[in-house]
């Protein structure tokens, strides 16, 4: 996976990351913020996330009605994503339109609007997409869940945030978290495609280099203590179905123990996809897991995955129980699997099998342009570009013995939270 | 096998899929086979379909292609469940079917090295398929988890009860994945009895893209399925003439317990072969797709901000469509928001799209084709739909043109044409 990149850095901070792939007449360019849900405190949660809202309503320069058209009308595709460490706003377009969403991406880091009635009728579609959300059981099984994982670090709560915030924060709050956290020097542009290096750094440069940098902005940082035991819990609701996660506390991605982890994640689960483009990953029907619990009939389904992140975060194994199945056998049946990968050495075979997966599904991922553009900002999220190149490399130097370790360490009962969906027919709205 | 060599047919840099680098090859036991390579990626997505599906299933028996199709994977006469996964997942490889209401599809990806691996299990589980009463029994409690999952589902609970209202009589209302009481009744003979009578080669698409030449592709679809016959596959039982509704209808899916509810309005809607399609594909892209989500996009949440998500389509498949428009709203909002909808739905037919909106439209759909045949499966979609709607091979070289040809006038007249405001049908489901 070495493919040759430029890496550079804007006298105001901007980092730039670019890629040249001639496959297709296409660039996709992403401007990453190191803002997400954990740099919020309540009474703001969910501010970056209607902060990320709010970069659709319009500049001076480009006016609400007229940004929006502007993408669509040049054939491009666009959207945002807010998570728990970042926040990004990609574009893909024809080649020769990219000029527009350059052009764009520096405008609004600094020249946002947040008028007042945009800020308002944003409101109400943002509480909109919580109350959707609301309506999946796993969201609200999640939300607890991630609740009682996070006493201390502010990675406990939803990135759409709070209601009781959604509905009392203002055009100031909002106005506020943008300003300190949308500027270049918290910022990384990432570009992929068909393109000459030097030609478009200079073209960014002309259009990025004279937006000021700001004062480094805080970024919260409360370490979660050990976890003091399992917690059990329960989340009742409408329906018929029975859910279960289990999430254990893991390490973050750059820790040296997460590519044991993802090998045995793999072997557990199935592979996890990593990519955000690329379509769809591999079925985890000879996992070990889905052998013992969706075989063996315990559950309906079953899959699991870490989530890539700068702090410790959660591994969760997500299950639709078998109706005749109660949550206590199901749990024993999983903690029988877990024990055992942590009792007995893993085969060679099954690890060789876990790293083609890695890398057929790299191999995938790879003939996007937008995808092959998230990954240049995404790992500088957490990691550094290296970590994306150096992965597959990685994963293939995991032996069976890292695995049992890293089972041992990680997949104890008193580092997790059980969570229980009970559907109990008609609840209150 | 098959790697390596680009050929002189090999697509240029940038160039759109036609006649010079697609090729196109009827195997004597009826089965097309499309192929154009791409070298730039190590890997290869084999894509098509069977023309069997949900139409042919029995009213007491709905769901039963879905399950079969569901059924295939789960052991042949070569492999047990177990051992058909452990071929794919051991390198990566995907494979999978999926029953439509004309005809059941199927996906497989792999790397270019273990293509003829995916070939060879497609050809099993296709042609060889054995039903295990045991897998079949897993396999039906995970299909009625979920139904009763579809079932607290207000998005997909709305647009089943749109199908209901909307189609009435007309095998179109039935949903595909049937209902809990038509799972239970399918036994592990009725597949197998659908599968005998309705699997087979004739007017099968097979679609192979990636880093192969396309007559090596064509060599290897033939060394597996080339043998393939039945004789006595079915032939589509048709469809029944569909009876527009004669005034608005409405329905309401009572879901307790959800803090939002889904609403789908809709009215008739183009085939994908009528002549005036791409008049109601650039109409809908004005009404509720551009940008974001067009006029209804605008009205129901820029402007009102009563919902996350507001946006129209049509459905443009082999029979009769439907043009929806579809939102989800806070259970307070249902009738502000059906209002509001209703009244873009009047002033579009009353008014049409401005010259400025149509042009808006069309640059979009001609600037976005690159990036729809940027992967595999990309062009793998492109090429099933030129095949299955008989567009031609050099349907997206014309393209362009063709989005252009397009007038404010014929959009007005095909907007009138399907869409009658006092002649709707409206579903929700929540609350």
């Amino acid at each position: 996976m070495s493919d040759p990149i430029t890496k550079t850095r804007l006298s105001n901070g901007l980092t730039l990351l670019l890629k040249e792939i001639h496959t297709a007449p296409l660039i996709s360019s992403w401007m990453w913020y190191r803002v997400g849900s954990r740099d919020e405190v309540p009474p703001r949660t969910g501010i970056s996330h209607w902060t990320e809202h709010m970069q659709f309503k319009g500049t001076r320069q480009f006016p609400a009605a007229v940004l929006d058209k502007s993408i669509s009308r040049d054939g491009g595709t666009w959207n945002a994503f807010t998570y728990l460490d970042w926040t990004t706003y990609y574009e893909t377009m024809p080649a020769d339109k990219i000029e527009l969403a350059l052009r764009l991406e520096a405008d609004r880091m600094v020249n946002s609007l947040f008028e007042e009635k945009e800020v308002e009728s944003e409101r109400t579609v943002v509480i909109s997409e919580r109350e959707g959300n609301e309506n999946e059981p796993l969201f609200r099984l999640g939300e607890a869940i991630q609740h009682a994982a996070f006493r201390v670090h502010s990675y406990h709560h939803e990135i759409i945030g709070d209601l009781a915030d959604l509905r009392s924060m203002t055009r100031s709050d909002l106005y506020h978290h943008y300003r300190t956290f949308y500027v270049p020097n918290n910022a990384i542009l990432t570009l992929a495609g068909d393109f000459e290096t030097q030609n478009m750094l200079k073209r960014i440069e002309q259009m990025h280099a004279s937006i000021p940098s700001g004062p480094t902005p805080p970024r919260l940082k409360r370490d979660e203590p050990p976890a003091p035991g399992e917690i059990r819990l329960s989340v009742e609701g409408p329906g018929e179905t029975t859910y279960m996660q289990i999430a254990y506390h893991f390490p973050a991605a750059a820790h040296p123990d997460f590519y044991s982890l993802t090998v045995l994640d793999s072997l557990l689960a199935g592979p996890s996809n990593l990519n955000m483009f690329g379509g769809g990953g591999i079925s985890n029907k000879t996992s070990r897991l889905y052998r013992a619990l969706v075989d063996r009939e315990f559950a309906v389904s079953l899959s699991g995955g870490a989530s890539v992140t700068l702090d410790p975060y959660l591994y969760t194994f997500s299950l639709t129980l078998h109706p005749k199945r109660k949550p206590e056998e199901v749990l024993n049946a999983l903690d029988a699997e877990i024990q055992r990968v942590q009792n007995e050495l893993v085969s060679p075979e099954e690890v060789a099998r876990a790293i083609k997966q890695a890398r057929a599904m790299f191999a995938y991922g790879s003939e996007n342009i937008t995808n092959q553009a998230f990954w240049l900002g995404y790992a500088e999220m957490f990691a550094t570009y290296d970590w994306f190149l150096t992965y597959l490399d990685r994963l293939a130097a995991v032996t069976p013995g890292d695995i049992q370790k890293a089972a041992q360490a990680y997949f104890q009962p008193r580092n997790r939270v059980v969570g229980i969906y009970l559907p109990v027919g008609e609840a209150g709205a | 096998m098959m790697t390596g060599r680009r050929s002189s047919n090999s697509p240029a840099h940038g160039s759109l899929p036609g006649p010079e680098d697609i090729h196109r090859q009827v195997l004597p036991n009826g089965i097309t086979v499309l192929g154009r390579s791409n070298f730039n990626s190590p890997s290869v997505v084999l894509s098509g379909y069977l023309t069997t599906g949900s139409l042919f299933d029995p009213v007491e028996k709905l769901g039963l292609a879905d399950f079969a199709s569901s059924a295939l994977m789960r052991g042949t006469q070569k492999h047990t469940f177990d051992g058909l996964y452990a071929e794919l997942e051991a390198v990566g490889a995907s494979l999978g079917f999926d029953a439509g209401m004309h005809t059941t599809g199927f996906h497989g990806r792999a790397l270019v090295e273990d293509l003829p691996l995916v070939l060879g299990l497609l050809s099993e589980t296709m042609c060889q398929p054995v039903f295990p009463e045991t897998e079949v029994e897993k396999l039906r409690s995970q299909l009625l988890t979920g139904l009763s999952i579809r079932n607290q589902d207000t998005s997909d609970m709305a647009d089943l009860t749109f199908d209901e209202i909307f189609f009435r009589d007309h095998p179109y209302a039935r949903p595909e994945d049937g209902h809990p009481e038509t799972i239970k009744a399918i036994h592990r003979s009725d597949l197998a009895e659908y599968h005998r009578r309705c699997f087979g080669p004739r007017g099968m698409v097979i679609v192979i893209v990636g880093a192969v030449e396309p007559q090596q592709a064509v060599t290897a679809v033939q060394g597996v399925l080339g043998d393939w016959s039945n004789p006595d596959q079915a032939q589509d039982p048709g469809l029944p003439d569909f009876k527009p509704l004669t005034g608005t209808v409405r329905r309401h899916a009572p879901i307790p317990g959800k803090s939002q509810t889904d609403l789908v309005i809709g009215s008739a809607g183009p085939r994908r072969t009528d002549a005036d399609y791409l008049a109601a594909s650039l109409g809908n892209s004005v009404l509720g797709q551009f940008g974001l989500m067009g006029r209804v996009g605008d009205v129901v949440r820029e402007k009102s901000g009563l919902a996350y998500y507001a946006y129209s389509s049509i459905s443009a498949g082999i029979g009769p469509g439907a043009w929806t428009v579809s939102a989800g709203v806070n259970p307070a909002n249902v009738d502000k928001a059906a209002d509001l909808i209703i009244r873009e739905l009047d002033k579009f037919v009353k008014d049409g799209v401005t010259r400025e909106e149509l042009a808006d439209s069309q640059a979009n759909f001609i600037g976005r084709l690159p990036l729809s045949l940027e992967s595999n499966s990309g062009i793998a979609g492109a090429l099933i739909n030129i095949e299955r709607y008989h567009l031609g091979l050099d349907y997206y070289q014309r393209y362009a043109g063709l989005v252009k040809a397009v007038s404010p006038e014929d959009v007005l007249q095909v907007a009138r044409k399907f869409i009658d405001p006092n002649r709707l049908a409206i579903a929700t489901a929540g609350v």
